[in-house]
């Protein structure tokens, strides 16, 4: 089996997220969110990962750990909701924006 | 004792919900009626978690903290004061005046949201409206990039896809409603229509759609995986419809094209006004991040990224935005109020962050509060305080002081250290660093 092919990481708001880093960013609820990193079945069964797998996600600008879980999206997709361990994925480079690309970067994720 | 709250407003997303109803028995929020999850929690947990007030990793007055901070910021060459969406419009002007005080560069969390929405609409100008005329007229709405489910959870109920409006008295079953996103997320649930595109192809889908409403040839079976009649009938639905709504989020702002992405919708609902009547919404806010647009465009002539350093505003997107600058290692002090910087920004950004002195004035613990060199533990804004916030779409609204709190407020806490800082610089009450008499004119608050 060839290279599987690198994976597009989109970050963003969840409910859960959003709920629960009123109860502190530290919280065991509010991690246990941010550290899901959602991802395609097929994806996951080319990388022989398995729901609930410990994964590392390292994109050209950093890596983080985390834990994959099988979500409804599209093959080639990864989600995992905002805290400072995605922004550990992203650059600092804004291309004179000021926006940072949160969205849309390539990122390969392998059993930690 | 059992005491009920009416009308309360929201201060956790721009919705910005004004009609919850809060119960406070025996000095406890035990009620938030009406409120979204997001809301309920922001009630509810209000209290959980709060910073404590401490320098260097030791507990300290609020004194104490004052001092250090003026110490801080008088000595720094290249300040960066950033945050201000979780706090109301008197301390966000406030930090205004603290800026111009000081020479510094502001910024706000739009700098991570919306600015390149921000960007695009100094380009184009906006299409907009308030959030009641969607409610009551709008028959097509188009959520592009945004997951107002997650996001903003009662935007679908209180103003755009189920609520009965004035002209629109069949409610749910008089819209249509598109949702065009790269994953089917929650909101896709809420949607006659979804349309999937893949990540960074918003502005060919826009464009094409664009190309479709003015009856421009299009030959081409599909455009990013969207075939082509999808893109038509939507154009013709769009051009038949009598008033219609689009909305987008940070799908498009944080995806490759950024402000381009955002023109394009612009330009779209332009072209859609030669036909019919169409508007064009950011979802916007976290917070009163609406607010800190307003009230820094009506101080300074722009609404993030500015720097005040040579006694009148610049405003440089890339320049003196917060990411840049932490990550370019430009700033030599930080002052972050009401947001968690080193929780929400790239690692390079916030790892500056760590390495200079840093003044976090926040209610709660972040991770920010956690590596600042001084903690100011400060009210809840719009729970233990009053003030004003501004819905996304621009409309400002009252804040209610539902409880007592022993914690100064933000609007306090930088009133204190602008009023240290006069005097370790021995200037009076409304004399600024700067001596250009015109630019102070305009700068001054």
């Amino acid at each position: 089996m060839g290279k599987a092919p690198s994976l597009v990481l989109i970050t963003g708001r969840s409910t859960a997220q959003g709920k629960f880093l009123h109860l502190g960013k530290d919280s065991e609820e509010f991690q246990e969110e941010v550290l899901r990193v959602n991802m395609n079945a097929e994806d996951m069964a080319r990388r022989g990962l398995e729901g609930g797998a410990e994964v590392r996600v390292r994109s050209a600008h950093g890596e983080m750990k985390g834990r994959c879980v099988q979500a409804d999206l599209p093959e080639g997709l990864v989600f995992i909701p905002y805290s400072v361990y995605c922004n550990q994925l992203i650059g600092g480079d804004t291309e004179g924006s000021g926006m940072p690309d949160s969205k849309g970067l390539q990122v390969e994720v392998e059993e930690a | 004792m059992t005491e009920v709250f009416k009308n309360v407003t929201c201060p956790f997303c721009g919705v910005v919900c004004d009609d919850l109803q809060v119960k406070v028995e025996n000095g406890v929020i035990t009620e938030a009626k009406r409120g979204c999850v997001l809301g309920r929690y922001t009630f509810l947990k209000y209290d959980g978690d709060r910073a404590t007030m401490r320098i260097d990793g030791k507990p300290a007055t609020l004194d104490e903290c004052i001092e250090a901070a003026v110490e801080i910021l008088d000595e720094s060459t290249f300040p960066l004061i950033y945050g201000l969406a979780s706090t109301e419009c008197d301390a966000q002007r406030k930090a205004v005046e603290l800026a111009d005080l000081i020479g510094s560069t502001i910024d706000t969390t739009s700098s991570v949201c919306h600015s390149p929405t921000l960007q695009a609409i100094q380009h184009m100008g906006d299409s907009t409206c308030t959030v009641g005329e969607i409610k009551n007229r709008s028959r097509l709405l188009i959520f592009w990039g945004c997951n107002p489910a997650e996001s903003h959870p009662r935007h679908f109920s209180r103003y755009s896809v189920t609520p009965v409006g004035r002209f629109v008295p069949e409610g749910r079953k008089g819209r249509y409603v598109v949702n065009v996103d790269v994953r089917k997320t929650p909101s896709a649930r809420a949607a006659d229509l979804f349309i999937q595109v893949p990540p960074g192809k918003d502005y060919e889908v826009i464009s094409t759609l664009r190309a479709l409403v003015n009856g421009r040839p299009v030959d081409a079976a599909e455009v990013a995986g969207v075939k082509i009649e999808i893109l038509r009938d939507l154009a013709e639905r769009m051009k038949s419809v009598k008033f219609g709504s689009l909305f987008w989020g940070m799908g498009l702002t944080m995806s490759r094209g950024k402000h381009m992405n955002v023109m394009a919708m612009l330009q779209l609902a332009r072209d859609l006004n030669q036909y019919t009547k169409f508007t064009a919404s950011p979802m916007r806010g976290h917070g009163n991040v609406v607010g800190a647009a307003t009230v820094l465009s009506y101080t300074t002539g722009y609404p993030f990224g500015i720097n005040l350093g040579r006694g009148y505003p610049q405003y440089g997107p890339g320049e003196f935005t917060s990411v840049d600058v932490l990550a370019r290692g430009e700033a030599d002090a930080a002052l972050i109020i009401a947001a968690d910087a080193v929780g929400n920004f790239p690692a390079a950004a916030a790892s500056h962050l760590k390495k200079i002195p840093t003044i976090a004035i926040d209610p709660k613990e972040s991770m920010t509060t956690k590596t600042a060199n001084i903690v100011i533990a400060t009210a809840v804004s719009g729970i233990e305080t009053g003030g004003t916030v501004y819905r996304m779409d621009g409309i400002p609204l009252p804040l209610t002081k539902i409880m007592d709190s022993d914690y100064p407020s933000d609007l306090d806490v930088l009133s204190r250290i602008i009023a240290g800082i006069r005097r370790r610089r021995g200037l009076t009450e409304t004399e600024t660093l700067h001596a250009d008499a015109e630019n102070h004119q305009r700068t001054s608050l």
